[in-house]
């Protein structure tokens, strides 16, 4: 076994099966890769409909921005981790008949959910620049923690490839887990709503580095109103709990994943 | 022995799968097999102990039949199953072929689909830049590579397949039974470059059912066998075998009872109908095989038979004592018996293979520890090109003169 896990011939790969996968993405539609902007702006179209204009929760100042950045984010947390969850068992027929590196495959997955994101964000981008938000130097702490969430779903994609190679209903649990984090975390109502009535709680949710990183980006890239981990415990280190979640993920993903690829082919 | 001759070296290879129950991979499953302490799984050992090498340059040919464990050697060969035990060491690139177009997809073009292919079989981007021009070449479909290969016919998808297979500059190549598809005339154009293949010195492994193409092109071949290597040597003494192995098996299919047979076979004599020479059987002659059988334990009318085959395995004739309405009766423990059967000799010049089997009433055969076969030579027949020689002859009915 190499240790050289971006060798030439693994990068070659990797860019085959990303390109691939993006000029399949919009095939025979006529406005091709359009799309992937025109999506984005037609969500913050109804966002500013519903959100900005019907339902008024919060005080949060620019509040259809806010939204957006976080759908976009947390859309791409379940893109990535649900096409590398699934990445391995859909390429099943190219596992039995060549020996490839496995890991090139859920990374592929997660790297075309990431593609899909930077798409998305140079909309947000857009309108951020629109409605006239103030940028500060702190924005440019923005990539810092795009890798968490990157890293974050990175880690739990492994974990669930190999996972659902084993047991098919990781596909079916994972959704149910998806759906319930969605409310369980800060992205279409404000934090305040929940700290309100306890902030016991609100506090655990932060704790979480999908919510805590989501909200970290919101708050240097929008509004200072954004209630943050650091924010909420008045104390920066707090940040290192989100932080050791992610890293264990992304070990133990990763180390799971190795350990089981080596029987993927036959067990699939 | 690892030397810088070796390309592939296999030793004491061992590989078993488990073999779920029922739906293994379910949580609701797992948790009943864990309640229950069940494993939900039988492991099925696939290959037992298999040692061999390929040296640099070499055809080699792995031979057997359905199930003998060949597929599943040639995965762990290609490093898409791991082994339990032992090692491969293989020296140098390899690219596998177990199926040809793998990864193909039909929404892209046939350039999109070469570069997509090279590099899930390991190439990276310059290499493939640098064999493009030659697949494209080789596969005569130059015309047509910024076309979807959903445009393309079956027949040139095959063909582009083939030709990244065959000019993929790779050191070992892999072949699973690529020649079993296409037409005549494809498979004409595969063993052409085989032949050229073999004289670029690459080294290649070809699994197939054609013995034709293991005794035209391999310089070697083993032949497995319930997951050992049952024979390794000349292409042409492999087939042989394979044809034998074969037989015996289509004598099998109705299934072999593993338990030891109560009534061995000792000893297989053939002569002819004169007090010849054994083993040598005359046009004029009559085939009589006799068989020297021991009793082990009690047995109720057991049934012996043979099957007599030419030496590339074409079965030409089988019976036994059930056919022939022969009562062997109760045998009793410790009894020697011989049975002799008679066959008119109507089988051309040759070299002939006659199996020996003991079965019981219902007609199950017995496994044997023996290899109960032996071969005879028919020589002497006028005309001996075809295969058989039946007593025939022919007559003029009518001769009319002048007839209008």
């Amino acid at each position: 076994m190499k240790l050289n896990l971006f060798s030439k011939k693994n990068k070659s790969l990797l860019r085959a099966l990303v390109v691939t996968d993006f000029k399949l993405r919009y095939q025979g539609s006529v406005l091709g890769y359009a799309w992937s902007l025109i999506k984005p702006l037609f969500l913050f179209a109804i966002m500013y409909l519903v959100f900005g204009l019907i339902i008024k929760i919060g005080t949060i100042e620019h509040y259809a921005v806010y939204l957006l950045l976080g759908v976009i984010l947390w859309t791409f947390f379940t893109e990535s981790t649900q096409q590398g969850m699934n990445s391995i068992i859909n390429r099943s027929d190219l596992l039995r008949k060549i020996s490839l590196p496995k890991f090139i495959i859920v990374l592929s997955a997660t790297f075309s959910a990431l593609i899909n994101l930077f798409l998305n964000l140079i909309i947000v981008l857009i309108l951020i620049m629109i409605n006239g938000v103030e940028l500060n130097y702190t924005a440019l702490l923005f990539p810092l923690y795009i890798l968490e969430i990157y890293f974050l779903s990175l880690g739990l994609a492994y974990l669930l490839a190999a996972l659902n190679v084993k047991y098919r209903d990781t596909g079916h649990i994972w959704e149910i887990i998806m759906q319930a984090a969605f409310y369980a975390t800060p992205i279409l109502y404000p934090l305040s709503v929940i700290s309100d009535k306890s902030d016991f709680i609100a506090k655990i949710i932060l704790l979480n580095p999908v919510a805590q990183s989501i909200q970290d980006m919101r708050y240097i890239l929008i509004t200072k109103d954004t209630a943050t981990l650091s924010v909420v415990y008045d104390n920066f280190a707090i940040v290192l709990v989100p932080i050791t979640i992610t890293i264990l993920i992304a070990f133990v993903g990763s180390v799971y994943f190795r350990k089981s690829s080596r029987y993927f082919a036959e067990r699939i | 022995m690892i030397d810088n001759t070796t390309s592939i070296a296999v030793k004491n290879l061992k590989k078993s799968f488990r073999l779920p129950h029922e739906q293994h991979n379910g949580i609701k499953q797992l948790i009943i097999n864990r309640i229950k302490g069940i494993k939900g799984y039988e492991k099925q050992q696939v290959l037992k102990d298999i040692n061999f090498e390929i040296r640099k340059g070499e055809f080699f040919g792995i031979v057997g039949c359905n199930g003998s464990g060949k597929s599943t050697l040639l995965k762990l060969i290609s490093g898409i199953y791991t082994p339990d035990n032992g090692s491969i060491h293989v020296e140098g690139t390899l690219t596998p072929f177990i199926e040809l177009g793998v990864g193909f997809n039909p929404e892209l073009t046939g350039r999109e689909n070469v570069f997509l292919n090279g590099a899930l079989l390991g190439f990276d981007n310059k290499q493939i830049s640098e064999m493009y021009e030659d697949i494209v070449h080789f596969s005569e479909l130059s015309n047509f590579m910024d076309q979807k290969l959903k445009n393309y016919s079956s027949g040139m998808q095959v063909r582009l397949a083939f030709s990244i297979a065959i000019r993929s500059r790779s050191d070992i190549l892999i072949l699973d039974e690529v020649l079993a598809v296409g037409d005549a005339s494809f498979q004409k154009k595969c063993f052409e470059v085989f032949k050229n293949l073999k004289k670029e010195g690459r080294t290649i492994v070809l699994v197939t059912h054609d013995m034709n193409a293991v005794v035209n092109f391999c310089d070697r071949a083993i032949l497995l066998s319930e997951g050992r290597i049952y024979a390794e040597g000349k292409p042409l003494e492999v087939s042989r075998l394979y044809g034998r192995l074969n037989s015996k098996k289509i004598n099998d299919t109705v299934s072999t009872r593993k338990n030891m047979s109560p009534v061995e076979i000792k000893k297989i004599t053939i002569s002819g109908s004169g007090n010849a020479n054994e083993n040598f059987i005359k046009p004029s002659e009559t085939i009589t095989i006799n068989l020297s059988c021991r009793v082990y334990s009690d047995a109720e009318e057991p049934i012996i038979g043979i099957s007599l085959s030419r030496s590339d395995g074409l079965r030409l004739y089988d019976t036994n004592t059930s056919v022939h309405k022969v009562k062997i009766g109760r045998l009793k423990k410790g009894e020697l018996f011989t049975v002799c059967f008679k066959i008119e000799n109507i089988i051309s010049d040759g070299k002939y293979i006659i199996d020996a089997a003991v079965a019981d009433k219902e007609g199950v055969i017995f496994a044997s520890k023996k290899d109960t076969s032996a071969e005879f030579i028919v020589s002497g027949w006028d005309y001996p090109s075809a295969i058989i020689q039946p007593k025939s002859r022919i007559e003029i009915l009518s001769r009319i003169k002048n007839a209008r």
